[in-house]
């Protein structure tokens, strides 16, 4: 399958990551030679094998309800970009209008 | 000989007995990074102060008359996308470049309480993607048997440190070779434990499926001893093995006679480069000499594990990496004025080229319209490659193979096409993906004097078995003796990466 300068267009915008143009179209060509290989897994029969998602075989892990130390938001505001009082700040989330 | 040419098993009886104090080791291993380090390159953060401190309060505790702990006074390097409290911690990434966690991962934890020191954080490729450390942010880490060449990745300056005498040994992460191959690339041991043995409380996460820590270090008793303090049970990885653990450094008797020891023949096909093939053979008489039964197995679907590993580590890199929103740590883009914006501009520019296309690939293969056919289909060929290593483990006690296909590559030989760096992988790929234990042992050496290595795959939480298996080898053959002659220059008259110190 081959994948496209516009199809990684519209991915980077699901994945908010700013790409230059540039790059689009070097990751498209990189992509498809990847998407070949990838390709491969349409040869396999997996018949009704089921999906395995972690092979550490766990089930539902349960602990008791308690309350632990954690670390105090001070602490926590650190390595933030920008802040005020107790909270992380960014730039507006809602249109102006 | 000197003091951090020694190996943890050597140089702890010195500190126990008095007749070393922890300060004094601890200096020489700093004292080898200032000479050697601004050749190799392996660290991206030296924590001298930091270090100097830990042994002065070891040797404190000592003079008391306080028992000595498991690793004590050990110099450790820590691969620098494992949180350390207070210590910058980048994931070798632009994105984090002035990060400090404000708290300890749990393998740090318990190596400090065993008594180690954390002299520094290695170099990477970037989030752990790649296989050659070309792909850090900060700069190359170059292969201390020859400095043209990588020392692998994604642990490549784990692995340097280690072989160059930087440090007495290491942590790496291994998701899907990161441990094992540069091992293999700089004539070390290199273990990646059974999923879910190690806690990944801590370390910044890759693709959590896979994703393990373990121990990169100059010998197997050396691996035994770190996973002793490593391994086991932590609430804080969702994913911890609940069980009980042996001694590993007790299960260490170089005796495998009567054992059986299958040798995959897809790994032994097209692509295996001459060198390495010759080393892998002699290795497998040694094995037989030594007693074990050596029969071919076949994994039949693990010619698709490379397709099935891509697949599943961009999607889930893509999920993990979606945590770097500029809001909580790490870079922000200047001058954007919505936040949908900021995060989208501080990804763009934060990040390097390969963990870019990674996430492409990830939201791709995770699109509605993609998954079923990519993603869905990668987890069921997982699923039968996990069945084909349990159907072999009903006959072998363990598998043998080369770790890589080849010796250590020229650096800038395979930064141009992702998909021929990616080869680098493909016999280390299928145990991170059923989730089994394994290790590289040094087996050898090309006719250009750079190491090989023996992969040895086990059953899942069977390391002891494991483990003595690389120490009968390793004990019947002297590749873990040699050492590179290095030429030296100090990192202070070439500064290789920015700031070096805490």
């Amino acid at each position: 399958m081959r994948i496209t300068k516009e199809d990684v267009g519209r991915i980077s915008i699901l994945a908010r990551l700013k790409l230059s143009e540039d790059d689009q179209s070097l990751f498209a060509e990189q992509l498809s030679g990847i998407l070949q290989v990838i390709d491969s897994l349409d040869e396999v029969d997996t018949g009704d094998m089921n999906r395995m998602i972690s092979p550490a075989g766990l089930t539902n892990v349960f602990r008791e309800d308690v309350v632990l130390p954690s670390i105090d938001p001070e602490e926590a505001l650190k390595n933030a970009p920008d802040k005020e009082g107790a909270f992380f700040k960014v730039p507006r989330i809602l249109e102006a209008d | 000989m000197r003091l951090n040419e020694l190996k943890a098993h050597e140089l702890l009886p010195l500190i126990r007995r008095h007749e070393v104090t922890v300060e004094e080791a601890v200096t020489e291993t700093l004292d080898r990074i200032a000479a050697l380090d601004g050749t190799i390159q392996a660290y991206i953060t030296v924590a001298r102060e930091h270090a100097l401190q830990r042994a002065k309060e070891a040797d404190a505790r000592l003079a008391k008359g306080e028992p000595p702990r498991p690793l004590e006074g050990l110099s450790i390097a820590i691969k620098d996308n494992i949180c350390t409290k207070g210590i910058r911690t980048t994931g070798a990434s632009r994105y984090l470049e002035d990060f400090i966690p404000p708290y300890d991962a749990t393998v740090i934890e318990r190596l400090e309480d065993a008594g180690a020191i954390v002299v520094g954080k290695t170099n990477m490729d970037e989030f752990a993607m790649g296989s050659s450390t070309e792909n850090s942010a900060m700069f190359s880490t170059r292969n201390p048997w020859n400095l043209n060449r990588v020392p692998g990745g994604s642990s490549g300056g784990s692995a340097a440190c280690v072989i160059a005498n930087e440090a007495v040994f290491a942590l790496g992460s291994d998701t899907g070779g990161s441990i094992r191959q540069p091992a293999s690339f700089c004539g070390i041991v290199g273990l990646k434990p059974s999923y879910g043995l190690v806690s990944r409380y801590g370390l910044i996460g890759y693709a959590s499926s896979m994703d393990q820590i373990g121990p990169m270090t100059r010998d197997v008793r050396d691996c035994a001893l770190i996973l002793n303090v490593i391994a086991g049970n932590d609430p804080r990885d969702s994913q911890s093995y609940p069980g009980e653990l042996p001694d590993y450094a007790g299960c260490l008797v170089p005796e495998i006679s009567g054992l059986t020891i299958g040798v995959p023949k897809e790994f032994l096909e097209e692509g295996l480069s001459g060198p390495v093939r010759d080393a892998f053979m002699k290795a497998l008489d040694r094995l037989e000499e030594l007693g074990a039964r050596v029969v071919e197995v076949s994994l039949p679907h693990v010619r698709h594990a490379l397709a099935a590993y891509y697949v599943i580590s961009s999607a889930e890199a893509g999920s993990n990496l979606a945590r770097l929103d500029g809001v909580r740590y790490g870079y922000r883009a200047p001058g954007q004025e919505d936040s949908a914006s900021m995060m989208a501009a501080s990804r763009g520019e934060g990040l390097g080229p390969e963990v870019k296309r990674r996430i492409v690939l990830g939201t791709y293969v995770l699109s509605a319209e993609n998954r079923e056919k990519y993603f869905n289909e990668a987890l069921r060929v997982r699923s039968l490659i996990s069945r084909d290593f349990q159907e072999v483990f009903k006959t072998c006690d363990c598998l043998v193979g080369p770790t890589s296909p080849t010796v250590a590559f020229e650096a800038g030989e395979k930064t141009r096409d992702p998909l021929e760096m990616y080869l680098s992988d493909v016999y280390t790929v299928p145990p991170n993906l059923a989730g089994i234990p394994g290790i590289s042992v040094p087996c050898g050496f090309d006719e250009e004097g750079m190491p090989v290595g023996l992969q040895i795959m086990g059953k899942q939480y069977d390391e002891a078995t494991l483990l003595r298996i690389a120490y009968a080898f390793e004990q019947a053959t002297d590749f873990h003796r040699r050492r590179p002659e290095v030429p030296q220059k100090t990192y202070q008259s070439e500064s290789a990466g920015g700031e070096r110190s805490v």
